[in-house]
């Protein structure tokens, strides 16, 4: 039993080289051959790594990756619906390079390991072209290394905590340049000198309010407390008594999921509400307003980069047809917004290459824009990121949020917060 | 002191979630020693029963009165067919009923993101439950003192069945010894399905509290059905007794550990302390006596 299993299965520490200079080859001989990728289909041996995507007919395979179940079902299943919509008008008009686009959707399971396993599945079996997908950046670290063996792109569509710039990714939701410090200079505009953190205790909470700490050391806010609550926590009485007895002058709020809607219910329970303690959240959108209750959020604040209130004639007509599609009570949000955009940045890049080839994609990339929803975003070729307008809103009573703030001009994607001297040391 | 004070009430508030949720458990495993998974999609259903009830009726404060009945109607229903189509079948085989009960819980999941969609939907709470009572400075919020009392009721009103009713005889002797139950005329197999009717059914009126500290969505119990099986465990099998003290204990444990470090540290230091005792009385706070050998 023994020496058969230790030969039989190499460990991860050597088999990721392996399968990356595989893939490195793959994409050496492929070029060589002038990437025509549909010329490798006949060989039925090739490995996975080269790249098996079938252009020849007049269809071409994308692979949407959500959790269509578990508890992130909730906020992806919005996501997923907005891609089919996308990818609806776009085979509606024509399709990509005149070939229609064929759906192969896959179950995350708001599992990371179920989204590795099911991006391996449809970059080396179902060979779709692009993949788009993942919520959370637990499912993004997990997917990241199987894009990289295989060298497929992935599109994601959510704000995270920055700190990442793949080949294989394209990031078409907000780094932190463009979400969380425009939040905080726009607190600080507003005269605030103390903040108390709430987040969930996973990665993106911890990072971000790291990055806050590092703000607020260089612009004179004092951090009156943070607090980390297990994801799906459902008792802030204690966390909501802490943020009352430090008295700040505001709460940035980075918790996920349902954890929202028991904060914020004893929040207002306890007596504080918007007028005197203002919370920022940077995880509700339109769609979480409605789980949470108008009544226990009205007054709050929010920072994304597109809400359903955004008043241009693109996001009137994805507003039309989304509700047209999946009904007028449906609303549209930020992740939404940017999973419908990545499936047009993903088209307009391979209409630029003229191939669907990765690594022809990939040095079209820069320079790509879409007049989308939110406004026009242009792709930056060097860190896959796009350049977004941030938004500051208030919740209003009709659930909707409305833009209270925003930046003068998109802002330029910089993940890594190279262009500010105060997050020396942060990466 | 106020601090010291507004934990003391956070603790005991979380206590009587937790005595709600485990009161069904202790009745159900406790008492019949069934291990049911899907006790916590009882509550979830009880839960989405107050939400059907609110759309139907509209005004928040009938249609919570309504919904308490009800849940527990529903969570009882729930119960009733679960114990007679799958776990009468395999009482003497507890691991087997872990697993079909937890293929259960799943079914029901998945049976709700269906029927309500994926999204959680919200709970208005009545007019009359919303902001706090203030005593002395300290702020209790009127939701929690309502929880508060409605576990105190379900708890007396409980130990009133079990300690003067037929059914509570008939259940305490089934308990203790049912094979000389059995003898002594008591149907063992009615007993069963009423104690299971009745402990789902707390399960019911559970999920029908909760909508009022969180949103309803199909995955609610699952966040509960951990911390109810450490109550009852650490309560003491079988003694409602037990799971009062533990409840509470466990409440003011999470409450001012989580005070004095995170919520993420405050879990781990409880579930220490839980393993800990657990180590010192393995048959928890309170243990009934039987002659049995079992």
């Amino acid at each position: 039993m023994r020496p058969r299993s230790s030969t039989g299965t190499t460990r991860t520490g050597t088999t990721r080289p392996v399968v990356a200079s595989l893939a490195v080859l793959a994409v050496a001989a492929l070029s060589a051959c002038g990437a025509r990728v549909d010329a490798a289909s006949g060989d039925a041996s090739a490995s996975a790594a080269e790249g098996c995507v079938d252009t020849s007919g007049d269809t071409v395979k994308v692979g949407f990756l959500n959790s269509l179940s578990g508890t992130m079902a909730i906020s992806e299943q919005t996501v997923h619906d907005s891609l089919q919509l996308a990818a609806g008008e776009i085979n509606a008009d024509g399709g990509v390079l005149g070939k229609q686009l064929e759906i192969v959707s896959e179950d995350g399971q708001s599992e990371p390991t179920v989204f590795a396993e099911k991006a391996t599945k449809l970059i080396t079996s179902d060979c779709v072209a692009a993949v788009f997908g993942g919520w959370t950046s637990a499912s993004r670290k997990a997917m990241l290394p199987v894009f990289e063996a295989n060298d497929s792109l992935l599109f994601y569509p959510v704000q995270y905590e920055g700190l990442e710039a793949s080949e294989n990714i394209f990031y078409t939701g907000a780094t932190t340049n463009q979400q969380i410090v425009p939040a905080l200079d726009y607190l600080a505009e507003q005269g605030t000198t103390s903040l108390f953190l709430v987040g969930s205790d996973y990665v993106f909470p911890r990072t971000a309010n790291k990055i806050i700490n590092a703000y607020a050391e260089a612009h004179g806010i004092e951090i009156v407390g943070e607090e980390y609550a297990p994801l799906g926590h459902t008792d802030f009485s204690t966390i909501v008594n802490k943020v009352k007895a430090a008295g700040a002058d505001a709460v940035f709020n980075t918790l996920n999921g349902d954890s929202n809607v028991a904060f914020f219910k004893e929040y207002n329970n306890a007596g504080l509400s918007a007028d005197d303690m203002p919370v920022v959240s940077v995880s509700i959108a339109e769609e979480e307003v409605g789980g949470i209750g108008v009544d226990n959020i009205e007054g709050q604040l929010t920072a994304w980069n597109y809400y359903q209130t955004v008043d241009s004639p693109e996001n009137d007509a994805f507003v039309k047809a989304f509700q047209a599609e999946y009904g007028d009570d449906r609303v549209t949000s930020d992740p939404m917004e940017a999973a419908y955009t990545s499936l047009y940045l993903w088209k307009a890049m391979v209409e630029k290459a003229d191939s669907f080839d990765v690594a022809d994609v990939q040095a079209a990339a820069d320079g790509v824009t879409f007049d989308a929803p939110e406004g026009t975003v242009v792709v930056d070729g060097e860190n896959h990121h796009v350049a977004k307008t941030a938004l500051v809103g208030r919740i209003g009573e009709d659930g909707l949020i409305h833009t209270e703030w925003s930046s003068e001009e998109p802002i330029e994607p910089d993940p890594f917060l190279e262009g500010y001297d105060w997050a020396d040391g942060l990466s | 002191m106020d601090t010291l004070l507004s934990q003391l009430f956070a603790g005991l508030s979380l206590g009587s979630v937790l005595l709600l949720a485990a009161l069904g458990l202790a009745l159900t495993f406790g008492q019949m020693g069934v291990i049911n998974m899907a006790h916590g999609e009882f509550m979830m259903a009880g839960a989405y029963t107050a939400f059907v009830i609110q759309g139907l009726l509209g005004d928040p404060g009938a249609s919570l009165l309504v919904s308490l009945p009800l849940g527990f109607l529903v969570g009882g229903a729930l119960g009733l067919l679960l114990e007679a189509t799958l776990i009468h079948r395999m009482y003497r085989r507890p691991l087997d009923t872990l697993l079909v009960t937890w293929g259960v819980a799943l079914l029901l999941q998945q049976v709700a993101r269906d029927v309500f969609g994926a999204p959680n939907v919200d709970v208005a709470a009545p007019g009359w439950l919303s902001g706090a009572v203030t005593v002395g400075g300290l702020a209790l919020p009127r939701t929690r003192l309502f929880i508060l009392a409605l576990a105190v009721v379900c708890l007396v009103a409980l130990a009133v069945v079990m300690k003067a009713t037929p059914l509570g005889r008939r259940i305490r002797a089934v308990v203790q010894h049912r094979d000389l139950a059995e003898a002594s005329g008591i149907s063992s197999r009615a007993t069963d399905r009423l104690t299971f009717f009745v402990g789902s059914g707390l399960a019911g009126i559970a999920g029908v509290a909760l909508t009022l500290l969180g949103s309803v969505g199909p995955t609610l119990g699952t966040g509960y059905i951990v911390d109810a099986f450490l109550v009852v465990v650490a309560g003491g099998i079988g003694q409602i007794k037990g799971t009062v003290i533990a409840a509470t204990a466990l409440g003011l444990l999470q409450a001012f550990f989580e005070y004095s470090t995170t919520a993420s540290v405050a879990k781990v230091l409880v579930f220490v302390v839980i393993v800990a005792f657990l180590q010192v009385r393995p048959q928890g706070l309170v243990s009934v006596r039987t002659r049995s050998l079992a």
